[in-house]
């Protein structure tokens, strides 16, 4: 059990992505400037180039207006904000309601619990899709609904045409998480239909400290946070220059790469996937099929087992992992997520998760696959009648 | 690793002596408190936060084990019940003897890991592949009492890194290594129970229920809301409406759960000499059945009492050379040879 070193097999991309080389630079160029982007002056004018610059890049990326790009602390910022936004534009205009799927991210998830009875929840199928009879519950009442692009914990890809449809009938606005969708599928903002979209930079190889809300000029959303009136008042604050600017670096760079990345982190998927359910009872969760999946998240319940123990052990054999769900003081919950699917609570406390990046090799899924019938053995074994 | 300086040094020592050290923070607590209050407990997540700065300070992996339902269970649970059945019991022993030296040490060897080390102050050696458990050098904090309780097997699995030291020098050690936890306070009060109000929190567990309290010759002298707010040998919070014939003061001397009766009575009737103990567990490899004589320890930091013991495979028979007072049925008797743990009995009933 040799805890060696920081030579280490990082397969936990989906938490947080190594910095890429031309992201660092473009932080490093930028972070040393003097100057609010917001100040008249030359400093000023100057940070002010770099970060429109990188609103201009960002927004190419994804196939939105330069206008649309909203700079955030983050991918929980942006959520916050159009949950909150959304929620107070429509208690004003009859739409009382917003709603989410059963399978958010916490940033969603929490923020739509805390409105309290004004929540609506869309139910998934057993692979985490929302379903046509949830979407059909959609009516004149809510005002936005908040569907994923890509489950963060399994991978799955929501059906977004169907949800974007849906919402139009019902003329309801309609927003997606797609931080785990950035440079793993093809993002357009223009061509999904949607009315925002949230992204994080630390997710595709940018820092971490910095998000976007993609927002449509037209769309309706209260300010819930106050200040200055930067980024078109929907999030006042100072926007971090250096950090804008390293992840429209990093998304431009994700998005070039797309079409070979896919492909190339697809085949190791499937060579994990293969790889892993080789050991008895091992099954992955989520959809199957071309398009139906990530390919970079491989998410599989291990039962007998503590998803606990079995990250222990590839911890010490160098591995860097996750279940992907939340942890209450360092203690793993079972999975929203897999419970929302109508898993049992042994399932979706058994659960982890291998997220692939720019930087993950074959020799990682290698490793992956080198320690794991051990893992899961003496996982097993640990896993007593507590 | 509760977070607190004992362990935290342990855990400092295994490293310096060249174990792979891997810190464990057991959750024990379904609903923790964000914070500590006062320096009751070690369960908050602001303990488990603390374990986790020593752990990186020491440069060793670090996880938080949950064994909140077991310890429900088997800790929490066994405390009312035994309460609620008139004993007076020690959750502290109940923890060690199944959570950290049977369901962690069981989860840590599935694991892969060769033994579990705490920052309790007892002394273990190897004698002709015997592990023996000895009372620590520092008897003020001598700890074994509540070790009392393990088997050959579990000490065959554990480790003790801090006996022989005396604690002043373990908060030194601690500072020595730039530990933020070696100012820390020691944690004295049930972890469970962290406002330290055991009597407030039987009767959440248990209820109200209204008794009688009646002196030696059964006469009622006053009323009571359940008889788990009381303990053999308490004195204070009786609240007797009728004084004593002869104005002294009176003890609890006995409970008695099926009529919910109090017994009150003169500090004489304290005193017990013989001590019926059951369930017999052995700290060391052959039981030690038969008659020996030997020491009785009954309370955390009570003292070690000279006695003949009889002992067979069900239960254990203490004749103190001296009478003693304040002896539950529910408290553990730990024997002990000199210094050395040779085993434990549960009290049945004491005389």
């Amino acid at each position: 059990m040799a805890s060696s070193g920081f030579a280490r097999h990082y397969v936990d991309h989906a938490a947080s992505s190594a910095l890429r080389p031309s992201a660092a630079a473009a932080v490093r160029g930028a972070w040393e400037a003097v100057g609010n982007p917001s100040s008249l002056h030359a400093s000023g004018r100057r940070a002010r180039a770099i970060l429109e610059n990188a609103r201009e890049q960002l927004a190419d990326a994804v196939g939105a207006l330069p206008a649309e790009v909203v700079f955030t602390s983050g991918g929980t910022e942006a959520d916050n904000l159009v949950i909150a936004g959304g929620a107070g534009w429509g208690a004003g205009e009859g739409r009382p309601f917003v709603a989410a799927s059963t399978v958010e991210h916490p940033a969603i998830a929490q923020s739509v619990r805390a409105l309290g009875a004004r929540a609506v929840w869309l139910g998934v199928d057993a692979e985490g899709l929302v379903t046509g009879a949830a979407l059909d519950s959609l009516d004149e009442r809510v005002a936005w609904a908040s569907v994923m692009w890509v489950n963060n914990e399994t991978g799955a890809v929501q059906p977004l045409g169907v949800v974007v449809e849906a919402c139009r009938r019902a003329g309801v606005r309609v927003h997606s998480d797609a931080v785990q969708a950035l440079g793993h599928l093809p993002v357009s903002f223009a061509a999904s239909g949607l009315d925002a979209m949230t992204l994080s930079a630390h997710k595709v190889g940018g820092p971490v400290g910095v998000g976007a809300l993609v927002v449509r000029r037209d769309a309706p959303l209260a300010t819930v946070s106050h200040g200055g009136g930067q980024e078109r008042t929907l999030r006042s604050g100072t926007v971090p220059v250096a950090l804008a600017a390293g992840f429209a670096v990093a998304a431009a760079e994700c998005v070039a790469a797309l079409a070979s990345e896919r492909a190339r982190l697809g085949a190791l998927r499937a060579r994990l996937a293969a790889g892993l359910t080789g050991a008895a009872g091992v099954r992955v969760n989520g959809p199957s099929g071309p398009g139906a999946v990530s390919p970079a998240i491989c998410h599989v319940t291990v039962p007998g087992t503590r998803a606990d123990d079995v990250l222990f052990l590839l911890d010490a054999a160098g591995i860097d992992c996750s279940t992907g769900s939340a942890c209450t003081a360092g203690v793993h919950q079972p999975s929203d997520v897999l419970l929302a699917m109508g898993r049992s609570e042994a399932d979706a406390s058994a659960s982890v998760r291998f997220s692939f990046g720019h930087a993950t090799t074959v020799a990682d899924v290698e490793a992956v696959l080198a320690a794991w019938p051990d893992a899961v053995a003496r996982a097993r074994a640990a896993y007593g009648p507590a | 690793m509760s977070g607190g300086v004992d362990s935290s040094v342990a855990a400092a020592r295994l490293v310096a002596d060249g174990h792979e050290v891997v810190g464990v923070h057991l959750a024990l607590n379904r609903h923790p408190e964000a914070y500590r209050s006062g320096s009751r407990g070690c369960c908050s997540l602001e303990d488990a936060q603390d374990a986790r700065r020593v752990a990186d300070v020491l440069g060793i992996p670090f996880y938080v084990w949950d064994f909140s339902e077991r310890f429900h269970c088997d800790v929490v649970e066994n405390f009312v019940a035994e309460y609620a059945a008139g004993r007076t019991p020690n959750p502290c022993l109940r923890c060690n003897e199944k959570i950290k030296f049977a369901a962690v040490l069981d989860r840590g060897l599935a694991l892969g890991f060769d033994a579990v080390a705490t920052g309790h102050y007892a002394r273990l050696d190897w004698a002709d592949d015997e592990a023996r458990l000895y009372r620590a050098a520092d008897a003020a904090k001598d700890q074994s009492y509540v070790l009392g309780v393990l088997t050959q097997e579990q000490l065959r699995r554990s480790l003790f890194p801090l006996y022989g030291t005396e604690k002043p020098q373990v908060r030194a050690e601690a500072a020595a290594l730039g530990l933020r936890v070696a100012a820390k306070p020691d944690s004295h009060d049930i972890c469970f129970i962290s406002d330290g109000d055991t009597a407030g929190f039987l009767t959440r567990a248990l209820g109200e229920r209204d008794g009688t309290i009646v002196d030696t010759a059964g006469t009622v002298v006053g009323r009571h809301a359940g008889h788990h707010q009381f303990t053999v040998g308490q004195r204070r919070g009786l609240r007797l409406g009728v004084p004593a014939t002869d104005g002294r003061p009176r003890y609890v001397l006995g409970i008695s759960p099926a009529t919910n009766t109090v017994t009150v009575g003169p500090r004489e009737g304290l005193a017990v000499s013989a001590i019926e103990a059951i369930r017999p567990t052995w700290a060391v490899a052959e039981p030690r059945l038969g008659r020996w004589r030997g020491l009785v320890q009954v309370r955390a930091h009570g003292a070690a009492m000279p006695c003949a013991i009889a002992a067979d495979a069900d239960g254990v028979r203490v004749d103190l050379d001296a009478s003693a007072e304040g002896i539950a049925p529910g408290q553990a008797a730990v024997l002990y040879d000199g210094d050395l743990v040779v085993g434990a009995a549960t009290i049945a009933s004491a005389a």
